[in-house]
């Protein structure tokens, strides 16, 4: 690869740049929930996400306290006070009285309404009102300014999602349905493989290829008798039709091929020799299969394991066909997907959801990253 | 819910201990049935043929029994149902692909998932490969492919919320928080509600499934590309041929079967693509494609089967062809050794 790297400086460079900007557009998205899930809700809406560490401003609307709050000063009937009733820290940088144009005058300048009364309002939200005539009506005077307020970071959109929108309820359900639909289809797949890698029995050839042509068969051809079977099986027993038991030995089910197939070949490729001097002194098959094969495997089982992990962690078809919508079945995903529909426009709900969604999966990526990658590769090059 | 875990650990402990002992007891009680030690020479060989005959279906009978009721049975089952009605109870014939053909819906999807099939898989390889090439000749390349991989463990849904904030739209003159509005706003362009854009919205659909997949054909490709041997490369720097040739005149040809392997893996990821079309627009504004309509119809009025089972099996129509390449290659393999 070395040999054609471009020689000049420019074309170095010009490498340097374009992978910088691929990592850009990659990451950017993904940081965008990130940030904005630690954002306070109000700032979501009012600033873009890149601007978070930048204060940002609003347009606020307020209205000014009623005649009855005048009092007279210099001949002069005024109205005082703060438009931030609340006291918070935010600062104002143009105020105005029409909602036509809410930015009309600056902070600190005085107003001319009309018939004398002026109107000054100051940075720190403080106003001076002031008319020659007594103020008349129990009708405050409408006022709009722009402030900005520093930023401001939290979790508390994490407490709320957790524990009020059902999200860790949801997470734990996830939970429930990964880690056994992970693990059963190992053992299952490790002992099928070794037959179909080192034993003799007719019809071997078959299988694999029926194995193979599993591979790609689409999930959707599956649903339907599916559903069906699992309707008639509900009825007939009096059972419910939608449990975890159904979803584990459903993912079971869907995982069983590429499992087979990726720990066969990986199988197959053991020197043969170890498995010959053990068949000499004596051992059977279960004992070659348990005590050499299962231990020299262990970085294929581990590939496939985060397969099958982050695979049904991250389904969505599955968990919407075979678990139902109630908090005590409902995963992640599907959480995720109703709550697009529930709280479209609360992008602090919508962010923070995401962003636990996909922590699991990011974890678990990071951490085993060399396992996904060669599982990857041994799954995906066949016939290459 | 602390009942849930106790229940799923009981569960995950019998689940599995079920598995070994059905495995370790089956494979005891063939060597009780056909003692293979302690009989006469000529009863132990016997016994052991009977033995060799017997272990491995103990071995894949597990596997084959999940595979036919998860997997087999259904295929034939669905097949079964396109010709039936709704209730999956009267034989229609052909009725529910003559339907199929002239439903505005169908035929909508069936062009989108064209269109999806024109673009992703290309799209993947192409931005996969360049990243693989790039990435390999500076310092950094390992991080800068961690990072473009990254996406690939994010779940559709996910993926999903996290373009629709960038797609996000406020009204003309508000301040812009989806990025992809900003940006055009920051140009003096007019801001869109891109999702609801008839045609172009599958394009911003697409951008989802080619920032997750992108990084699976880079990794694929990236290690294919260094089992290149250093000497062609380097013949052909001495040839004279400059960076542009080199990749397609010398890498690509060569890591040809590698590509072909991406492209099909991620045509049929398109072929079943559902999630995010179901998340960010559930079909509508013409952006519906064959598995988000079959869902749909699977449950559209309390389910109708036989349409749900005929798109299926539209679906698995155009899988069969990679499905029958992939076997080919495989024997080809096996035949080898």
């Amino acid at each position: 690869m070395a040999a054609s790297t471009g020689k000049s400086f420019v074309g170095r460079f010009g490498v340097h740049i374009a992978v910088l900007v691929f990592v850009v557009i990659w990451t950017i998205p993904t940081l965008g929930i990130l940030v904005s899930s630690l954002r306070d809700k109000d700032q979501i809406i009012a600033s873009g996400w890149w601007n978070s560490f930048a204060s940002s401003s609003q347009t606020e609307a307020g209205r000014l306290p009623a005649a009855s709050a005048q009092t007279q000063k210099d001949g002069k009937y005024v109205i005082e006070g703060n438009v931030f009733g609340d006291g918070a820290k935010r600062a104002i940088s143009a105020f105005g009285t029409k909602a036509a144009a809410p930015t009309q005058y600056k902070a600190g300048t005085a107003a001319d309404l009309g018939d004398g009364v002026t109107l000054q309002v100051n940075a720190d939200g403080s106003f001076v009102l002031a008319s020659p005539k007594a103020f008349e009506g129990d009708r405050g005077q409408r006022v709009y300014f722009a402030s900005s307020a520093p930023p401001k970071f939290t979790t508390a959109n994490y407490d709320a999602v957790l524990f009020s929108e059902g999200i860790g309820r949801s997470f734990m359900n996830s939970l429930t349905v990964t880690i056994p639909a992970t693990i059963i289809p190992i053992l299952i797949a490790a002992f099928a493989a070794y037959a179909l890698a080192w034993m003799r029995f007719p019809g071997r050839a078959l299988l694999i290829a029926v194995i193979i042509g599993l591979l790609v068969v689409p999930l959707q051809m599956s649903l339907i008798p599916l559903l069906k079977l699992y309707n008639g099986v509900g009825t007939f027993f009096g059972v419910p039709s939608k449990t975890y038991l159904g979803i584990w030995l459903a993912h079971t089910g869907f995982g069983l091929p590429f499992a087979i197939y990726l720990l066969r070949s990986y199988i197959a490729g053991l020197p043969r020799e170890i498995m010959e001097s053990a068949r000499i002194d004596g051992a059977s098959d279960f004992e070659i299969f348990v005590k050499i094969v299962l231990p020299l495997s262990f970085p294929v089982l581990a590939s496939f394991a985060i397969f099958q992990f982050l695979w049904v962690w991250n389904d969505l078809l599955v968990a919407m066909v075979f678990l139902g919508t109630a908090p005590d079945q409902i995963v992640l995903t599907a959480k995720l997907n109703a709550l697009l529909g529930s709280r479209g426009g609360n992008w602090e709900i919508l962010t923070t959801s995401a962003f636990i969604t996909i922590i699991v999966p990011l974890i678990v990526f990071f951490s085993l990253q060399r396992y996904f990658v060669r599982g990857l590769l041994a799954g995906s090059v066949k016939g290459g | 819910m602390a009942a849930q875990i106790f229940s799923a650990i009981f569960v995950i402990i019998i689940g599995v201990g079920g598995c070994v002992a059905y495995f370790w007891g089956a494979n005891k009680l063939l060597d009780l049935v056909f003692p293979s030690r302690g009989v006469s020479g000529a009863a132990a060989v016997d016994n052991l043929r009977r033995q060799g005959l017997v272990r491995p279906w103990l071995f894949v009978g597990p596997a084959m029994i999940i595979l036919t009721i998860y997997l087999i049975y259904p295929v034939i089952e669905t097949l079964r149902l396109s010709f039936l009605d709704r209730g999956g109870q009267n034989f229609v014939g052909l009725a529910n692909y003559e339907w199929a053909f002239g439903d505005h819906d169908f035929r909508n999807s069936i062009l989108n998932n064209i269109l999806w099939l024109a673009v992703v898989p290309a799209a993947c390889t192409f931005l996969g490969l360049i990243i693989a090439v790039l990435t390999d000749k500076i310092w950094w390349g390992t991080i800068a492919k961690s990072l473009i991989f990254l996406p690939l463990a994010i779940s559709f849904v996910g993926a999903s919320v996290i373009w629709k904030f960038i797609y996000e739209y406020r009204g003309e003159g508000q301040v812009q928080i989806g990025l992809l509005n900003a940006i055009i706003q920051y140009f003096g362009g007019q801001p869109q509600v891109w999702i609801s854009l008839p045609f172009w919205n599958n394009f911003f659909l697409m951008v989802i499934l080619i920032w997750i997949q992108t990084g699976f054909a880079m990794v694929i490709l990236s290690s294919a590309l260094r089992g290149i041997p250093e000497e062609t490369l380097e013949a052909a720097v001495i040839d004279g041929a400059n960076p542009f040739q080199i990749f397609w005149k010398i890498m690509v040809p060569q890591i040809w079967g590698t590509i072909a392997v991406v492209w099909t893996t991620i045509t049929i990821l398109v072929l079943k693509v559902f999630d995010i079309v179901l998340t960010m627009t559930n079909g509508q504004w013409n952006s519906q494609v064959l598995a988000n309509l079959m869902f749909d119809w699977m449950f559209r009025g309390g389910g109708d089967f036989g349409r749900g089972a005929t798109i299926a099996i539209i679906i698995m129509i155009a899988v069969i062809p990679i499905m029958v390449w992939n076997i080919r290659q495989a024997n080809k393999e096996t035949g080898g050794h």
